[in-house]
């Protein structure tokens, strides 16, 4: 699904934040991606969203090179790709429902085909009674269930998630593992970036490890 | 039914009804009622009604233009100078009788030798003896239809009668023709100054629209969105934003073209302003005047749209 052969990036003439990583992420697999903070954990779901490209090595992405692909082809291939930012990335203008049905919208599609959809998956994150809130009256915890509902929606076939549960408290955080590894057994491939050690210490999954911009893995 | 029962259908159908508001009418991707936005509404409503002021100040002159242009073609006019030797009352019947056998002739108006000599009177004055001046007689021909009419047989049977020509106005009309098309060009050459401005003000709108939706951009890339759905996003709110714009700059400008044809028209009854009336006809603004409006408001608005589906196209080729 994703490949990484010798890979390196570096910002403008810094130094490399990631140097020469080899890995692969395979179709419905599920890790962890951590290591302490300005590791580069964020930069390599950048990397793996195609909002970077690297400044060496090569990365290919649902079988496709990355270096050979147009612009006109990404908007594709980030529909198979649902991502959850640190800092959620909700539009404050619309609904929570809005926020979340945007993938829908964007595919054109009609709001009564996917209502019952974004309400049902809204109630499983427990934001069934802030519907038609607007993101700057929801506390962190539930921008952080919308920005994952967002991202999940679709059932995306690639699901990154960049500290997805470090706004919100253990049960809750545990209930939105088990709602991706939920995904997971459904068929998504899924990389959860945390530093918490307690939370990954929960679930059986591989860990990428992420140290000096250098990668271990442990499966 | 129990009190928990009762509770959770009221729930429900809370639930129901905050869904329903939350999702009957979609807020648009683009956040509307913002500063920018209504700054631009403000700024497109100006264009449009300067615009609307532009075309009914054109359709005004040209209108005149065109009435006078008819009057003056719809009369010729013959002048029967004295000649010595020449009874002159006598030649001034013989060219009347000859143009009411003229074609296309619908009527034959011999000024008497007194109102000739009140023609005089701006530059005379009152009082004087006429009877010894020179004074030509005047002939007003009036024709059925200026097309029809055969004036230059008039012209050549006139000959016939010594002291006799005949003016058509021809060089008037003419001049009055330049006079009026230059004023429609500069009209027109206003207009498109007009519409360049509008577009560059939206240009500058949408980059910085663009600029402070970034994060809408940003998001419905993460989304998925391709660049022409962006571009729909940003196309259907600025024309929305033009529409808004337009409609009231050339409601503003119909507003003030019915003023003017109510409040003006009686003041300009008087003797005073026969000139003014001469010039500008009513002082009303036609249905051309009116529907132009309309039609610069739509204009206004398509053009705000694809202006701004433009900019964001190539917003979004820089930010590649």
């Amino acid at each position: 699904m994703i490949r990484f052969e010798n890979v390196g990036l570096r910002y403008g003439v810094g130094p490399e934040v990631l140097r020469d990583l080899t890995f692969d992420i395979t179709p419905k697999s599920f890790q962890f991606l951590t290591g302490p903070s300005g590791a580069g954990k964020t930069s390599l779901i950048r990397l793996m969203f195609l909002a970077l490209r690297p400044t060496r090595g090569l990365i290919s992405i649902f079988s496709r090179e990355v270096s050979s692909l147009t612009k006109a082809e990404l908007p594709a291939l980030h529909r198979r790709i649902g991502v959850v930012f640190q800092d959620f990335r909700l539009l404050d203008h619309l609904t929570t429902f809005e926020n979340v049905a945007l993938p829908f919208r964007v595919l054109g599609r009609e709001e009564p085909s996917y209502r019952a959809d974004v309400i049902d998956l809204l109630r499983w994150v427990g934001l069934g009674d802030r519907v038609h809130a607007f993101p700057p009256v929801l506390s962190g915890g539930e921008k952080q269930r919308a920005a994952i509902a967002r991202a999940l929606i679709t059932r995306p076939e690639l699901l990154l998630a960049d500290e997805p549960t470090g706004n919100v408290d253990p049960p809750l955080a545990k209930r939105l593992m088990r709602l991706f590894i939920e995904l997971n057994k459904l068929g998504t491939s899924v990389i959860i970036a945390t530093h918490d050690i307690g939370l990954m210490n929960q679930f059986e999954a591989r860990r990428l490890v992420l140290e000096e911009g250098r990668l271990m893995i442990y499966d | 039914m129990t009190d928990a029962d009762l509770a959770h259908k009221i729930q429900v159908a809370s639930f129901r009804r905050q869904t329903r508001q939350a999702t009957s009418r979609p807020n648009q991707l683009v956040p509307a009622n913002t500063v920018a936005g209504n700054a631009l509404t403000v700024v497109i409503a100006i264009m449009s009604f300067l615009a609307c002021l532009t075309l009914g100040a054109v359709t005004l002159v040209r209108d005149a233009s065109r009435d006078w242009q008819l009057d003056i073609q719809r009369e010729v006019t013959i002048q029967v100078k004295p000649v010595d030797g020449v009874d002159t009352n006598a030649a001034t019947s013989q060219a009347a009788d000859i143009a009411r056998q003229t074609q296309g002739v619908s009527g034959v108006q011999v000024l008497s030798f007194a109102d000739d000599a009140k023609l005089l009177e701006p530059w005379l004055g009152t009082g004087f003896d006429a009877s010894d001046l020179p004074i030509p007689r005047l002939i007003a021909v009036h024709l059925t239809d200026p097309n029809s009419a055969n004036v230059g047989d008039l012209g050549t049977r006139l000959a016939a009668v010594k002291g006799a020509t005949l003016d058509d106005h021809r060089a008037w009309a003419a001049r009055l023709k330049s006079m009026a098309n230059a004023t429609v060009i500069a009209g027109l050459a206003i207009l498109s100054l007009v519409f360049v401005a509008t577009v560059l003000s939206v240009v500058f709108a949408t980059r910085g629209a663009m600029a402070s939706n970034r994060v809408v951009v940003a998001v419905l890339h993460i989304c998925g969105a391709e660049d022409g759905f962006i571009a729909r996003e940003f196309q259907r709110h600025f024309l929305l934003l033009g529409l808004r714009g337009g409609f009231t700059g050339a409601a503003a400008a119909g507003v003030l073209f019915a003023l003017l044809g109510f409040l003006v028209v009686p003041m300009m009854a008087g003797p005073d302003t026969d000139q003014v009336s001469a010039l500008f006809g009513h002082f009303a603004v036609g249905p051309l005047g009116y529907f132009g409006a309309l039609g610069i408001a739509f204009l206004v608005a398509v053009m705000t749209a694809l202006t701004s589906r433009l900019t964001v196209y190539q917003h979004l080729a820089e930010n590649e």
